[in-house]
């Protein structure tokens, strides 16, 4: 089998395996008073350590969620909340039009139900969002706009915005940044304190760590109202019973890929390069989208122009190769990737995609099964063609 | 061979699939999404499609050990379906849109889709046969007549019958809910499903009211040419129909009033007493044909809808279709129907019902 959807999630590092099975049978609530209690909590304040120092962040800044999507929740809404609770004629959010769903949701959710209104970024043709692009939606009176999100590398086409450059125009403003960076930390040296953000998303199983636990990075100064009431925990932010093990094992994946990072990504770039230079020729009308310079080491994302993504997925992990169509799914029907269609692809395009992304764990093998099984596999998608939409 | 299984989420769908893999054939599974906005729930034995449906279809491929996809068919199922129901039910004509998924969802675009993708057959769970003949592959009616199909499939060709399964033919639905909960498929208890996929409340004149713009018009006594009620518009109306007439009058006689004909383009629907419903010539275009045609007069039996008799007649291939001369009168007959041709159990072909007329 080859696995080529890293992107989606990517296997576990086995020491972080064991670092989070370690501590499953343990008893101890983090907040508890008593010995195995506060045993539990040194755990989770050695981990906030240990992430903060990863991702060039202070420990008070790291607020542990459930995952990625909680923390852009979080990031997107509460900080929207708050600050129209102190300015009241602050009620409007600006997201960039490639978003992950995780944040174009919310966003929409803000501007349909919550009396706020959404400015779309546009992206450019290779899914990047430019300093002119965000001018122009912040508009000639920027002071209504509560929170911007943009994210850092897009998931689908793998595209890296220079968030330092985008941050600059917001400061102008005083105007609150989000940055889902969920995609970013296993392939690029990601420091929070340098990117002019307030606050940002990580997630636990995108870096070699578990499922179920990410972390939002806020700044001590940005004001969040949370999602969720109860217990207080994670500086009232996020309530709930923090999850340990699954935490000590997040920290411990991120650990990792600070040592492994730059060797990785010279190994799996160059390995990447190889698997884009093949599928080329083996389809000449097929199209590298994206950034080709400024795009994370791991990620190819094509168009097969004439062939349903649909298909060629199917006709793939027939032979054993793993891949995804990179966008989102609606009751398990892939739909035309929004990213594509911001990108400026007509609706064809966009459902005719695919996106093979690697990981640590990949290897030569894995790329020469993908380039033996997509010859057949882009003939029949071919003839089966485009379905109606 | 490498099959294509269509997973409903329900049991013959999931039972059939596993059949095929019994039999030693490569199965992958897929579910079928028909509509735009699936609900996340199904209600009562009506409706299809939800993610629930979805979700009990992935599981039943995980029980066969099939993988399994969702293919969206919702745009051509729009077009194809919905749309042709819509249109032919304001042209004053009764469809069956189940056929029409048969026809165009099922057996072609999906097995068109399917043998470009490199697969050989497709399997469903409808209760009918395919046997070999001295012609090729021929589509008979399932051994259970209760759940027979094979008058929702009469307009596949030979072509498509020989790429397509139906392992539960030979069953009774008993069997096959029995074989499911054997087989530790989860849904073997799920009701059945009835009516219209797309209607989910089972109100179809409710449901055509919101499609169709009508206007009220005049109901009229076919014998006299009286002006006897009014109706909302004469597209909800279908022939042989005798409910929801709301006729403020009796009739002299006593006697029950139908609607014998209805006339979209004057708006007027036209009521009378059964015996005007009586018919023994049906005219029928667009034949789709199963296998040989058959020869002009030959003896046939003939059914005209979904779980109608099967009526002895004749059969005359004509220039714009078939006349199909029945042996005794039959009651009621809807344009836009479609009258499936047997010989005994074999089907020989389908054709779309015009016009039907009484003869001596």
């Amino acid at each position: 089998m080859a696995y080529l959807d890293h992107a989606a999630t990517t296997p576990m590092f086995p020491e972080a395996v064991a670092a989070m099975t370690e501590l499953l049978a343990e008893p101890g609530n983090p907040s508890s008073l008593h010995a195995s209690g506060r045993l539990s909590r040194r755990h989770v304040e050695e981990a906030r350590e240990t992430v903060a120092r990863v991702l060039g962040a202070r420990a008070g800044e790291i607020v542990f969620t459930a995952g990625g999507t909680e923390a852009d929740n979080i990031g997107l809404k509460g900080i929207a909340w708050s600050e129209r609770n102190f300015y009241p004629h602050k009620r409007r959010v600006l997201v960039s039009s490639v978003e992950h769903h995780a944040i174009l949701d919310p966003a929409e959710w803000l501007s349909g139900d919550d009396g706020f209104e959404l400015t779309l970024i546009a992206s450019d043709a290779r899914g990047r969002i430019t300093p002119e692009a965000l001018r122009e939606a912040l508009g000639d009176d920027p002071s209504d706009v509560a929170v911007v999100s943009i994210m850092l590398a897009n998931n689908e086409v793998g595209t890296v915005n220079d968030i330092s450059s985008l941050t600059e125009v917001t400061r102008e403003f005083g105007i609150r940044f989000h940055t889902d960076a969920v995609q970013a930390p296993a392939w690029l040296p990601v420091q929070f304190s340098e990117l002019g953000v307030c606050a940002m998303t990580v997630s636990g199983h995108k870096v070699g760590g578990p499922h179920g636990v990410g972390a939002l990075v806020i700044s001590r100064d940005c004001k969040v109202t949370p999602l969720v009431h109860g217990g207080g925990q994670e500086r009232d932010v996020r309530s709930g019973t923090l999850d340990t093990p699954a935490i000590v094992a997040f920290a411990k994946a991120l650990e990792i890929v600070e040592l492994r990072r730059d060797q990785e990504v010279a190994r799996i770039s160059a390995l990447r390069d190889q698997l884009v230079q093949r599928v080329l020729e083996i389809d000449d009308s097929a199209v590298y989208n994206g950034d080709h310079v400024g795009r994370l080491a791991n990620n190819a994302h094509f168009t097969f122009p004439g062939c349903l993504g649909d298909s060629l997925l199917m006709l793939l992990d027939a032979q054993g190769v793993e891949c995804s169509v990179g966008s989102a799914c609606n009751a398990g029907v892939p739909q035309p990737s929004h990213v594509l269609l911001a990108m400026g692809a007509n609706d064809n395009d966009a459902r005719s995609t695919l996106r093979f992304t690697l990981g640590y764990s990949s290897t030569q093998e894995d790329v020469d099964a993908l380039i033996a099984a997509l010859p057949s596999a882009i003939e029949r998608a071919r003839r089966a063609g485009m379905p109606k939409s | 061979m490498k099959v294509l299984a269509a997973l409903s989420g329900g049991v013959d769908s999931a039972v059939a699939a596993a059949r095929a893999a019994d039999a030693g054939h490569d199965v992958t599974a897929v579910h079928l999404a028909l509509s735009r906005n699936p609900q996340s729930h199904r209600t009562g034995a009506r409706g299809c499609c939800t993610i629930e449906d979805s979700n009990d279809a992935f599981r039943a491929a995980d029980m066969i050990g099939a993988p399994f996809y969702v293919w969206d068919l919702s745009a051509e199922f729009q077009e194809k379906v919905i749309e042709d129901f819509i249109s032919e039910y304001s042209q004053g004509r009764t469809p069956n849109p189940c056929l029409r998924c048969n026809e165009s969802i099922k057996f072609e675009a999906v097995l068109e889709r399917a043998m470009n993708l490199g697969f050989d057959a497709v399997v469903t769970g409808h209760y009918a046969r395919v046997i070999n003949g001295p012609h090729g592959a021929e589509l008979h009616r399932a051994v259970d007549p209760d759940k027979d199909q094979s008058y929702v499939l009469g307009v596949m060709t030979a072509e498509q019958i020989s790429h397509s399964l139906f392992p539960l033919g030979d069953s009774t639905k008993t069997q096959v809910r029995a074989e499911a909960a054997e087989r530790g498929i989860l849904v073997a208890a799920k009701p059945d499903s009835h009516d219209i996929c797309f209607i989910p409340d089972g109100d179809t004149a409710g449901w055509l009211a919101r499609q169709i713009e009508t206007t009220p018009g005049d109901v009229i006594d076919a014998e006299t040419g009286n002006k006897v009620g009014t109706h909302k518009g004469a597209q909800a109306f279908t022939v042989g129909q005798r409910r929801g007439l709301a006729l403020g009058n009796p009739t002299g006689d006593g006697e029950r009033r139908y609607v014998v004909d209805v006339d979209v383009k004057q708006n007027v629907v036209m009521i009378g007493p059964p015996t005007l419903l009586d018919i023994n010539v049906i005219e029928a275009i667009n034949p789709r044909w199963s296998g040989p045609l058959p020869h002009n007069g030959q003896n046939i039996e003939v059914q005209v809808r979904a779980h109608g008799e099967s009526l002895p007649a004749t059969v005359s291939v004509t220039d714009s279709g078939v006349t199909i001369t029945l042996k005794d009168f039959l009651r009621g007959v809807a344009a836009g129907q479609a009258a499936v041709m047997y010989d005994g159990t074999r089907v020989i072909g389908s054709a779309t019902i015009s016009r039907s007329r009484r003869e001596a």
